[in-house]
């Protein structure tokens, strides 16, 4: 059985490479290659898992050892694959999601000329996010890692003719890689430490070291998944990278790669366990986005933009309950999970309104369209329901839960951290129903598109359809099936994990579970996580519902005004990394020219001058030659007498 | 005496086909151009298959030095030619066996003569007889045990390089033609004056080991030294480690003594910066691991700080002034010196996995780069001009250019599954297991090496198409041959470095043991 | 007769060439001048193989006469070119062997 785990990885690979080398004679069939694969790859995740429930609790995880990768004396490094519970929830939900959002990119894509590339990449990406759950040692997580980077790279700069999203694509690229330095650091420091870096041996030897050695590796690790799962600092790549096809935005920024970042923190419980203070700053860092996220998700009048703050604020949720530690690592899993459904069926209504508005992305221009997409209104509201955590729905199981760990977490930090989730809570429920209300309730505010150019992320259909009037209609069936299955999971996931705590169970072999008690009890923090979710949607209501929503934005508060600008962290970025990178390569690039190829230069200069001056002796006149060696050879005789004198 | 006559002498042999095959290639007539070529190709593949058997016939686990061959040369100063190769120099001399082919395709039409002059005059001919000279010394300056063969080789490699920069300069430079070979020339000198100092400084080096030593056998002096039977005042062998390491610090290019390559690499066509970058200035690395740290282990211990530290300026210092550049090709010459930072760095930090790492870094940096540069010399050749700032959405136009370009860059950043990134994470982890900070710093590296790579992709590549490369046709079959390959290296070695890593290590082995030292043991394995 | 008169005979020679040929321009002067050097050696080469009693000095004088015969004629051919292109015999005015 476990030497189908390859096969897992080896199918979306093998898409990549066909759609990716084979030119245009694959044009016509790319796509469906590509979602066959994808599929395949869900077939086979699905044997798997059945076969795993099979097993008992403890004997569920299966390895793979496939060949060494790199071996330098101590130093081994293999391609080996292990399956557990963990990794088994992310290939289910790899694969299934992956699955869903290649059929409904056959539709969106339709008229593309490069759609086949487009499958190839997304192929790439399953291939390397397989990669980066299956790995059994952090060098191939690494590997992975890198390579859904890459996939997102070209994913975000698909549209590259447009300046905006290659520099977008740019963008997540390197702050990606500003994570990734804190990965390899991370490698670095457990080799230097363990004398290896595989899973196994690392976590199973983390308490024989010191805690600050642990704290290192956790920090590192942290900022790792800073860069990866878009939580401040590192967040500030996410809002660009919507410049991405909307699938490419389901999948890669909402459902799968951004949680890269929890599925890292907690797969290194272990470390973290036992380093308190690392486990402290991924708490800070989780709280510090909910809210960031949250708020940039208030201000934004694109709809993807909007969703991507939420998606930041939903991880910042998962990392906080991933910094709990045992009490919160299954809650961030699941939450993940249900997250992933919702998400992805959100990103996927909004790229259906867009489908049918002609890429329009301005939610000020949208307005009363339930009733001209009514299927995509019903499932983008279901998704809406469950992220909210309106009861019963996927969303408030999870969430709560994390909200109680929080509480959990006792002591003032306890209480403190309740209060941001709590808080955060309610704003999720505001910047939500904004965008519910603003899109598919009150009049209808659109008008002919100006040109393409104006529109800072309107797609290339845009181009062909501009200066008309959008007319709203629902999209293809590849489209609306898919939102219809994630709706179906939005609302039944969190419901179903929750049944005899059967998620908590699952993965508690490999994240263990202590059972969180909050202070003020847990049907108490339940009730208060409904009233703040009432008093949100009460707001949004009361400012978007009540009175018609002006299609030119007003000037808004100073807050507002930050928010729509990400809190100003562009800014800052650009002031000092980018004007200042700017000044110092130029400065260096002058200081390269003048000082060090000047002292060459320089040298060459001297010996120059100097030798025109001699020049100046061979004057041509033979007879002041022969005074030179005259006086030469007068000179030479005297020394000679004069040694030999004494 | 001679004492291996019974032997076939492969190495030699290897050397001599080139060598052979330049002078043929030198005496084709005139008018029979493409002859001229053909012969050079197929020479530089014969070489290939040379270099192959080489491969076969060296067993990992067997004699450190293998395939010997030795013969009286000067008897008076006991000069002998001798040849022989450890795991590192059979890599690199199976590294430029492969990438000469390579150049040879790739400058197919760069030598080409714009008019004819008279009946004699054959620049074509001269391109390719020179570069299978430069191959030929490579090879051998790679297998020689004989520290005065070696430096003879080490000089005279000059002379042919001399000649590829100042006489066949890229056509797509800016400004007139006078400007374009003043600039030129300016190059070759700067190159060769650069490299005859450290040359003459080398030399010095040699004859007072010859003084010290009595003889230039490699083998024979290393043993002597590890025996105990040389002594040597601790002043002299840092002396004669100075003299060495700077002529090799030259070649390398080490900051600060990098500022001939950028001028060598921007004027020269991108075939012979390839040849500079990828093959002739690996000579200079591969140098300081076999002659520095085997003749001199206990000064090269004492240099390690001021090494290293030099070794991580030319990281950050060459990754920053390639954000910098306007010039692609200057860019990618920016970008080796960092990357020549790291071989430096990883031979120095004398632990098992910098070592091992830097010679896998001298094989896989000759491949990347030689990806990027010749791909990044078609896209020059289409358009004429070497400024970034000239192009634009040329992905739009020619897709397979782009990507494979693209390839190329992400090698040259390190990307997981290419195989630069195997060689740059083993230096990185064995500078790390010994000097932490500077590990850390190196990281740096791999963050501006995104940078200058994806700047460089976004501005030429993507956004709206320029006027003047809209008719920019893609990649020709003569320069899929080029890329594809080198691109299906990277991905093989990247994933599956088993067969390199298994040639390398015994010799790292030897050299660790040479300069007696050990890695250092994990925290918590100590600790018990 | 004590050998040493020649030696000062030959030095006193030497100098009145040595400064014939620093102070004159006409080139045949100049050139006889040197002839004058020459010989004024070959003299101190025969006092010296005569105060030390062996033939080496004056086998140095044979030679030193065979060149000098053979300067001389390279010489006078250079001075006569010269002169037949400059009109002049004047060393000083043949001064463009400078950079």
């Amino acid at each position: 059985m476990e030497n189908l785990i390859a096969l897992l990885v080896a199918a979306p690979l093998l898409g990549a490479a066909v759609l990716l080398c084979g030119g245009r004679r694959l044009d016509r069939a790319g796509h469906r290659l590509g979602t066959l694969l994808a599929a395949a790859s869900f077939v086979i995740g699905a044997v798997l898992f059945f076969d795993m429930l099979g097993r008992g609790a403890e004997e569920r995880a299966l390895h793979q050892h496939l060949f060494s990768w790199v071996p330098v004396e101590s130093f081994r490094a293999d391609i080996a694959f292990q399956l557990d519970q963990l990794s088994m929830t992310f290939v289910l939900l790899i694969t299934g999601v992956g699955t869903l959002i290649h059929v409904y990119s056959i539709g969106y894509m339709e008229h593309d000329e490069r759609r086949r590339r487009f499958f190839g990449y997304l192929n790439l990406f399953l291939a390397a996010m397989l990669l980066l759950v299956l790995a059994d040692n952090y060098l191939l997580l690494y590997f992975g890692w890198e390579g859904v980077g890459l996939a997102s790279y070209l994913l975000i700069g698909f549209w590259q003719h447009k300046p905006s999203a290659a520099t977008a694509a740019k963008k997540a690229f390197l702050v990606n890689r500003v994570g990734d330095m804190g990965l390899s650091i991370a490698i670095m420091l457990m080799f230097t430490t363990f004398g290896t870096f595989a899973f196994g041996p690392v976590l199973a030897a983390a308490g024989e070291t010191g805690e600050g050695m642990l704290t290192a590796i956790g920090l590192m690790l942290l900022l790792a998944a800073c860069g990866k799962s878009a939580q401040v600092p590192l967040q500030s790549w996410l809002g660009d990278a919507m410049e991405g096809p909307t699938p490419v935005s389901a999948l890669i920024h909402a459902a799968t790669m951004v949680t890269a970042g929890v599925y890292l923190i907690t797969r290194s419980g272990a470390i973290f366990n036992a380093a308190p203070d690392a486990q402290l700053a991924v708490v800070v860092v989780g709280a510090v986005t909910l809210l960031f996220g949250a708020i940039v998700g208030c201000a934004k009048d694109d709809i993807k933009k909007a969703l991507a703050g939420s998606t930041m604020s939903q991880i910042g949720y998962m990392i906080l309950a991933a910094g709990l530690g045992p009490i919160g690592y299954a809650f961030a899993i699941m939450h993940l999970v249900t997250h992933g459904f919702f998400k992805a069926g959100l990103f996927l209504g909004a790229g259906s309104v867009m489908h049918g508005m002609n890429d329009e992305v301005d939610m000020r221009k949208y307005g009363g369209l339930r009733k001209y997409m009514p299927v995509t209104f019903v499932t983008f509201g279901l998704g809406y329901l469950a992220i909210i955590g309106f009861p019963g729905l996927s969303g408030f199981w999870s969430k709560d839960k994390i909200i109680e760990a929080a509480f959990a977490k006792g002591g003032t930090e306890g209480w403190i951290l309740g209060a941001v989730t709590l808080l955060g809570a309610g704003i999720t429920a505001y910047y939500m129903t904004r965008v519910m209300i603003m899109t598919f309730f009150g009049e209808k505010r659109w008008q002919p598109a100006p040109d393409a150019d104006a529109v800072p992320s309107a797609e290339p259909a845009a181009e062909d359809h501009a200066g008309r009037m959008p007319h709203p209609h629902e999209s293809p069936k590849s489209m609306t099936v898919p939102m219809i299955l994630l709706a179906f999971g939005s609302v039944f996931a969190g419901g179903l994990f929750s049944l005899n705590s059967a998620f908590v169970h699952w993965l508690e072999p490999v994240t263990a579970f202590e059972h969180g008690h909050p202070p003020i009890g847990a049907a108490a923090v339940t009730a208060s996580t409904v009233v703040v979710l009432l008093i949100g949607v009460g707001i949004a209501y009361a400012q978007y519902g009540r009175k018609p929503v002006p299609v030119v934005a007003p000037r808004g508060s100073l807050l507002t005004r930050a928010a729509r600008r990400d809190l100003l962290q562009d800014d800052f970025n650009h002031v000092v990394l980018v004007r200042g990178g700017e000044h110092l390569t130029r400065s260096l690039v002058y200081m390269d020219h003048t000082l060090v190829d000047g002292v060459v230069n320089g040298t060459a200069a001297s010996v120059g001058g100097l030798s025109g001056r001699l020049r100046k002796l061979q004057n041509g006149f033979a007879r002041s030659y022969a005074v030179s060696m005259f006086g030469g050879t007068a000179v030479l005789i005297a020394a000679t007498l004069l040694m030999r004198g004494v | 005496m001679s004492e291996s006559s019974t032997v076939f002498p492969l190495l030699t042999v290897t050397a001599a086909l080139p060598a052979a095959g330049a002078i043929l290639t030198a005496a084709v007539p005139a008018a029979r151009r493409t002859a001229a070529k053909w012969l050079a190709l197929l020479v530089s593949l014969g070489t290939l298959v040379l270099a192959a058997f080489v491969v076969v016939r060296f067993e990992p686990d067997g004699a450190r030095y293998q395939l010997t061959e030795s013969h009286a040369w000067i008897e008076d100063f006991g000069v002998r030619y001798e040849l022989g190769v450890d795991g590192i120099g059979v890599a690199l001399i199976a590294l430029t066996a492969l990438l000469i082919p390579f150049i040879v395709l790739a400058g197919w039409h760069d030598a080409d003569p714009l008019e004819t002059r008279s009946r004699r005059w054959r620049p074509t001919q001269g391109f390719f007889a020179l570069i299978l000279m430069v191959e030929a010394m490579v090879i051998l300056s790679f297998a020689a045990t004989d520290v005065f063969l070696f430096y003879i080789l080490f000089e005279a490699m000059l002379i042919p390089m001399y000649f590829l920069i100042g006489g066949f300069g890229d056509r797509a430079h800016t400004g007139s033609d006078e400007n374009a070979a003043a600039q030129r020339s300016y190059a070759a000198v700067k190159f060769l004056l650069y490299n005859l100092v450290g040359g003459l400084i080398m030399l010095a080096a040699v004859i007072g080991l010859y003084v010290v030593a009595g003889n230039f056998s490699l083998t024979e002096i290393a043993e002597a030294r590890a025996s105990g039977s040389l002594e040597m005042a601790t002043d002299t062998e840092r002396l004669l480690f100075l003299g060495f390491f700077f002529a090799f610090a030259v070649k390398a290019p080490l900051w600060p003594l990098h500022t001939w390559l950028p001028n060598a690499m921007g004027e020269a066509t991108a075939p012979v910066a390839v040849l500079i970058t990828a093959v002739v200035d690996k000579v200079g690395t591969f140098a300081m691991l076999r002659f520095c740290l085997q003749l001199f282990p206990e000064a090269s211990k004492w240099a390690t700080p001021v090494i290293i530290a030099l070794a991580l300026i030319s990281i950050v210092y060459g990754a920053l002034l390639a954000v910098g550049q306007r010039d692609i090709k200057r860019l990618v010459a920016y970008a080796s010196i960092s990357h020549f930072g790291f071989i430096v760095m990883g031979i120095f930090a004398m632990t098992s996995q910098g070592q091992s790492g830097a010679t896998l870094y001298m094989v896989n940096h000759g491949i990347s780069t030689a990806a990027l540069m010749l791909v990044a010399g078609f896209l020059i050749t289409r358009r004429g001009s070497r400024l970034i700032a000239d192009y634009g959405g040329v992905q739009k136009v020619a897709p397979v250019l782009a990507g494979t370009f693209l390839v190329g860059g992400l090698a040259t950043l390190s990307l997981p599954g290419l195989a630069p990134f195997v060689s740059e994470f083993l230096v990185l982890v064995g500078t790390f297991a010994r000097y932490p900070v500077a590990g850390i710093i190196a990281t740096t590296g791999i963050v501006l090496a995104a940078l200058y790579t994806l700047v460089l992709y976004q501005r030429t590549m993507t956004g709206p198409v320029k006027e003047e490369v809209r008719a920019m046709p893609d990649l020709k079959a003569r320069e899929l041959v080029v890329v594809a390959p080198l691109i299906a290296l990277l991905l093989v070695l990247g994933v599956y470095p088993k067969p390199l890593t298994e040639i390398v290590d015994p010799a790292v082995r030897h050299t660790m043991s040479d300069v007696q030292q050990k890695d250092p043991r994990p925290e918590v394995e100590a600790a018990k | 007769m004590n050998p040493v008169n020649y030696l000062y005979l030959a030095s006193l020679l030497f100098t009145i060439g040595a400064a014939g040929v620093l102070i004159r321009r006409n080139a045949i002067v100049v050139f006889m001048c040197v002839e004058l050097m020459l010989n004024a050696c070959n003299l101190a080469l025969v006092a010296f193989s005569r105060m030390h009693g062996n033939l080496d000095g004056q086998i140095i004088a044979f030679f030193t006469m065979v060149v000098a015969a053979a300067e001389v004629v390279v010489g006078l051919a250079i001075i006569v070119s010269l002169f037949r292109s400059r009109h002049s015999a004047s060393v000083d005015d043949a001064s463009l062997m400078k950079l």
